[in-house]
C-alpha cells in the first residue's frame, strides 16, 4: 500500500521516557517521533535495550517506575498522556491491543483459552456470557485454530507453542482494535511457525482494518511484512523510511552494520559476515555527539561525530537519518568518508 | 476420526499427533491428578477420613449421642461403661455425648475463624504484593503490629469487654490468625505479578481488581489451601487453649477445651474426664495437619 494513505491513528511527537535509578537517570527513549496510519505495518528495529519496547509500552502507559519526560502521544488526535488511568483502561485492548513475546507465559494457566478471550470481550463490551463465548470461538477460528469450539474449552498447556501465539493474537483482536502492538511476536517460535503466525497477523490486520506496530530485532521478519521501518539505537531514532529505502538504500552506518551482519542466501562463498564491534552504550553515560560513534567504522572522532549532537532529519523525502554524513550515503552503499588519522 | 477420508486424516495427523504427545502427560484433569498423588500419602488419607468422620459426627450429633449435651444422669463422675462410653462428669453429664456435640462447637469455631482469617489475610497480602511500594510497606507494618500482640492477651481483653462467647473467640482468633496468610499471599503475588500474562492482562485493559482476584489469585491458591487446612487445626488448638483458660464459651457449651479444664481437678480419680476430650482435640489437630501436608505434596509435585 502507499504510505500514509490511511487515516492517521497514532502520532508520537518528541517522546522521551526516563527511569530514575540508583545509578542515575536512564534515558530509555530520547525524543522519538513517528506516525502510524491505518492499514500499515510499522516496524521498530533495534538491539536489546535500544528502547523499542519501552516506546511501545509507554504508548499504553504500562511501564512502572518510568516517567515521560517530554513529548506527546496523539491517538486519533488526542493526547494519551493527558488521560487518567481509568480512561487509559478503555483504550487498552479496545483501541490499542498488545501481543506479547512469549506465548508460553502470556496466557493464564488456570483459565481455559476460550474463557480468557471471552473475558476480554466482556470487559470492553456489554454482551452476555454466551455471546462472549461464541465470540471467542469465532476469534479462534479467525486465527486459524482447527476445531475452535473444542479448543476454546481447553487450557493453555494443551496448546502447542504456535497455537498459543495464535490464541494470544485472538485475544488481542477480540475487540477489533485499531492498532495492534506486537512485541517480538515470533521470537519464541520455531521458524516454520513464525511464518504462519506472521501470515495470520497480516490477514487479521486486513480483516479488522487496523495497523500493526511490530517490534522486533529480526530483520528478516521486517523485510517480509513491513511498510515502514524505524531503526532505534540507544533510545534514539537513527533511521526511518520505507522498507525498500532502509534495506536497499541505508543511510546510517548502524543500519548498514545490521544488514551486513545478516547472513544472505544469495551471498557468494567468500563474502564474510561483518559484525558491529563493541556493545550498545550505557543509557546513563551516553557517548558524546552521535551515540553510535564509538562503534562506527566511519566515525570522525575526534571530530564532528564525538562532539556535535546528531539531528534526525529528512535526507530524501520520507527517508530520515540521524547520521551527520547521511547525505553522502545517497547513491552508493559505502559512504565516501575519510577517517582522519 | 472415523468420519474422515484417509487422505484428509493423514494430512492433519502430524500436527495433531505432536499435540497429542505433548499434551499426554498432563492429559487427566488437574483434580484427578491431585487426588492420585494425595492417595499415595497413607497418613493424609487417614487424616481425611478422620475429618470426614468428624464432620458426619457433628452433623448427626443428635442421632449419635445417647444423651443431650447438658442432660444430667444420676451417675456422677462415673467411669466409662456400657451405658456411658466415656463415663460421666462431675454433675452427671454423659462425656461421650458432650464430646460428640463438642465436634460441632470446634468445627463451627475453627471454620468461621479460618474464613475470617483467610479473608483478611488474602486481601491484605494481595494488596501488599500487587501494589508494592508504599501500600506494601504500610500493610506489612500493620502485620508486624498485630504480630506483636499476643492473641491470648487480646482474647482475655475481648472476653472482659464483650463477655465470654463463641463469637468472641471467633473474632479474636480471626483477627489474629491472618498474619501468616497475608505473608504467604504477599510473596506469591510478588512473584506472580511479574509474569507476562499479568502484563498482558494490563495491556488488554483489565482492571486491577480483576487482575488481582481473577488472574493472580487462582495461581496462588496452592499454598493458600495448604495453609488454610493447617490453620483449621491450629485454630482448634487455640480455641481449646482459650476455653481452658476460661475465656472461651461458657459452661453448658460442650467445648472440648472447657471440658478438659473442668476435668483437670479430678485427674487423679477420674482421668477419663480429661482423656477423651483431650484425645478429641489432639486427633483432630493431627488430622488437619496430616491432610495439609498431604495437600502440599499433592498440589505441587515439584516439591517431592
Amino acid at each position: 500500500m502507499t504510505i500514509g494513505s490511511g487515516e492517521l491513528l497514532l502520532s508520537v511527537r518528541d517522546l522521551s521516557v526516563v527511569f530514575d535509578t540508583d545509578d542515575g537517570l536512564v534515558r530509555a527513549v530520547d525524543a522519538v517521533s513517528f506516525d502510524i496510519h491505518r492499514g500499515e505495518v510499522f516496524s521498530v528495529v533495534g538491539e536489546s535495550g535500544s528502547g523499542k519496547s519501552v516506546t511501545a509500552m509507554s504508548i499504553l502507559q504500562l511501564i512502572p517506575d518510568s516517567r515521560v519526560a517530554g513529548g506527546e502521544i496523539l491517538w486519533k488526535g488526542a493526547d494519551l498522556l493527558q488521560r487518567t488511568e481509568d480512561q487509559m483502561r478503555s483504550v487498552r485492548g479496545a483501541e490499542i491491543a498488545m501481543i506479547f513475546q512469549d506465548p508460553l507465559t502470556a496466557l493464564n494457566p488456570v483459565h481455559t483459552v476460550g474463557r480468557q478471550i471471552a473475558e476480554m470481550a466482556r470487559i470492553h463490551e456489554t454482551i452476555t456470557k454466551k455471546q462472549a463465548f461464541n465470540r471467542s470461538v469465532e476469534m479462534l477460528d479467525l486465527v486459524g485454530i482447527p476445531e475452535p469450539d473444542k479448543r476454546a474449552s481447553m487450557y493453555p498447556h494443551e496448546f502447542s507453542g504456535g497455537m498459543r501465539q495464535r490464541a494470544v493474537i485472538a485475544m488481542a483482536i477480540t475487540c477489533k482494535p485499531s492498532l495492534l502492538i506486537a512485541d517480538e511476536p515470533t521470537t519464541a517460535l520455531d521458524v516454520t511457525v513464525q511464518a504462519q503466525v506472521l501470515e495470520v497477523l497480516l490477514e487479521i490486520k486486513d480483516e479488522i482494518d487496523s495497523a500493526i506496530m511490530l517490534i522486533t530485532h529480526d530483520l528478516g521478519v521486517v523485510a517480509g511484512i513491513s511498510d515502514q521501518v524505524m531503526v532505534m539505537y540507544a533510545g534514539q531514532q537513527v533511521e526511518q523510511g520505507t522498507v525498500d529505502d532502509v534495506f536497499y538504500r541505508p543511510m546510517h552506518p548502524y543500519t548498514l552494520g545490521l544488514l551486513e551482519s545478516l547472513p544472505r542466501l544469495d551471498a557468494t562463498d567468500d563474502t564474510e559476515l561483518v559484525p558491529i564491534p563493541g556493545s550498545p552504550p550505557s543509557l546513563i553515560n551516553r557517548p558524546s555527539g552521535c551515540p553510535f560513534h564509538p562503534r562506527c567504522r566511519h566515525a570522525q572522532a575526534p571530530g564532528r561525530c564525538d562532539t556535535e549532537a546528531t539531528e534526525f532529519r529528512s535526507i530524501a523525502g520520507a527517508h530520515f537519518s540521524a547520521c551527520h554524513f547521511a547525505e553522502q550515503f545517497i547513491g552508493g552503499s559505502t559512504p565516501a568518508i575519510e577517517t582522519p588519522s | 476420526m472415523s468420519d474422515q477420508t484417509p487422505g484428509f486424516a493423514a494430512a492433519r495427523t502430524v500436527d495433531q499427533m505432536v499435540d497429542d504427545v505433548l499434551a499426554a502427560p498432563e492429559a487427566p484433569p488437574y483434580l484427578i491428578d491431585v487426588w492420585r498423588r494425595f492417595k499415595k500419602n497413607r497418613l493424609a488419607v487417614i487424616g481425611l477420613i478422620f475429618i470426614l468422620g468428624l464432620v458426619l459426627v457433628a452433623i448427626f450429633a443428635p442421632l449419635i449421642a445417647p444423651y443431650g449435651p447438658s442432660e444430667r444422669t444420676d451417675v456422677f463422675r462415673g467411669s466409662p461403661s456400657g451405658d456411658h462410653l466415656f463415663g460421666t462428669d462431675i454433675i452427671g453429664r454423659d462425656v461421650f455425648s458432650r464430646v460428640v456435640y463438642g465436634a460441632r462447637v470446634s468445627l463451627r469455631i475453627s471454620i468461621a475463624t479460618t474464613i475470617i482469617a483467610m479473608g483478611i489475610g488474602v486481601l491484605v497480602g494481595a494488596m501488599a504484593g500487587f501494589f508494592g511500594g508504599f501500600t506494601d510497606g504500610l500493610m506489612m507494618r500493620i502485620t508486624d503490629v498485630f504480630l506483636a500482640i499476643p492473641y491470648i492477651v487480646l482474647a482475655v481483653a475481648i472476653a472482659t469487654v464483650f463477655g465470654r462467647s463463641e463469637n468472641g473467640i471467633i473474632l479474636v482468633l480471626g483477627l489474629t490468625g491472618w498474619l501468616g496468610v497475608s505473608r504467604i499471599v504477599r510473596s506469591s503475588f510478588l512473584s506472580l505479578k511479574e509474569l507476562e500474562y499479568v502484563e498482558a492482562a494490563q495491556a488488554l485493559g483489565f482492571s486491577r481488581t480483576r487482575i488481582m482476584f481473577r488472574h493472580i489469585l487462582p495461581n496462588a491458591l496452592q499454598p493458600i489451601i495448604v495453609y488454610g487446612t493447617i490453620l483449621i487445626g491450629s485454630v482448634i488448638l487455640a480455641e481449646a487453649a482459650l476455653s481452658f483458660l476460661g475465656v472461651g464459651p461458657q459452661d453448658p457449651t460442650p467445648a472440648w477445651g472447657l471440658m478438659v479444664s473442668q476435668g483437670k481437678g479430678d485427674l487423679a480419680n477420674a482421668f477419663h474426664l480429661v482423656l477423651f476430650p483431650g484425645l478429641a482435640i489432639a486427633l483432630t489437630v493431627l488430622a488437619f495437619v496430616l491432610v495439609g501436608d498431604g495437600l502440599r505434596d499433592a498440589l505441587d509435585p515439584k516439591l517431592k
